[in-house]
């Protein structure tokens, strides 16, 4: 069941780096970021099955740092949004040359 | 059995996975993304991984969504109805780079053998183990010991991040 889990997880990666790409709202984007580091998280899972129980510590970890990132990402949206009223990507040009 | 539970749980997910990218409101999306979540904490169980099965239903699905769900209803994203989707140059761009992706993916898996999750040797370590240990001994037996510092760099990742939330979300006082 290894193969066909590390299958799932790349077509998850995959479907996740899609959705970054292609849309513009900034909280589904970060959606499809958990979505990559779910991919992530299943294939040190099943790759656990081969080389012990570290794989799934370090699952514990992209956790632990996925609930960081969410935080600290949602804050910052929600301070950008009181600037601009919204939280399309598009409208977020201060940066772009 | 556990085949066919697995395959279901890939099915449930990877349909979901579509639903997250395509759905029409940010709250449809989140809740496309919580089946995606319980369904690889199916997975995760199928893989001998129960207590990561667990966390990810308690910790993902259950705290970091309703963070997520939080957000969105305080800023009262839930009614646009229309996919805010790139055009033009930048969904071009964006399929080339995920048929890249997915090409150089499904190249690793060309004339893969296919291991059998229960004769691999972690898979028998790991189960040994959970016999020995139980699901929560099993993998705190390893975070305790081999990862005690790591686990104890999470703890002041978490405080920065608590700090940083607060600090960047809180209305500023004229």
């Amino acid at each position: 069941m290894i193969t066909p889990a590390m299958v799932l997880s790349a077509i998850l990666f995959v479907v996740g780096t899609f959705g970054v790409l292609v849309r513009r709202n900034a909280i589904i984007m970060f959606l499809c970021i958990e979505l990559q580091l779910n991919a992530v998280n299943l294939a040190f899972i099943a790759l656990s099955r081969i080389w012990g129980i570290d794989g799934q510590v370090f699952v514990f970890f992209v956790m632990t740092v996925a609930a960081a990132e969410a935080a600290v990402g949602l804050a910052i949206i929600i301070s950008i949004f009181r600037h601009y009223e919204t939280v399309n990507v598009d409208n977020f040009n201060l940066l772009k040359w | 059995m556990v085949d066919i539970l697995f395959y279901v749980f890939a099915a449930v997910a990877i349909g979901s996975a579509f639903g997250v990218v395509t759905a029409r409101t940010p709250v449809g999306s989140l809740l496309f993304m919580v089946a995606t979540l319980a369904s690889l904490a199916g997975v995760y169980v199928l893989l001998e991984a129960h207590f990561i099965a667990a966390v990810q239903i308690i910790v993902y699905a259950g705290a970091i969504m309703v963070l997520f769900l939080f957000v969105i209803m305080l800023l009262n994203l839930g009614h646009e109805y229309r996919r805010d989707l790139q055009g033009g140059v930048a969904a071009v761009l964006s399929f080339m780079i995920v048929g890249t992706l997915a090409g150089l993916l499904a190249r690793q898996f060309r004339g893969e053998v296919a291991l059998d999750a229960v004769s691999a040797p972690g898979g028998q370590a790991i189960d040994a183990a959970l016999i020995r240990h139980g699901a929560v001994g099993a993998i705190g037996q390893s975070l305790f010991t081999d990862y005690l510092v790591p686990f104890e760099i999470t703890g002041i990742l978490l405080l920065v991040a608590i700090v940083g939330a607060l600090v960047l979300a809180k209305r500023k006082v004229p």
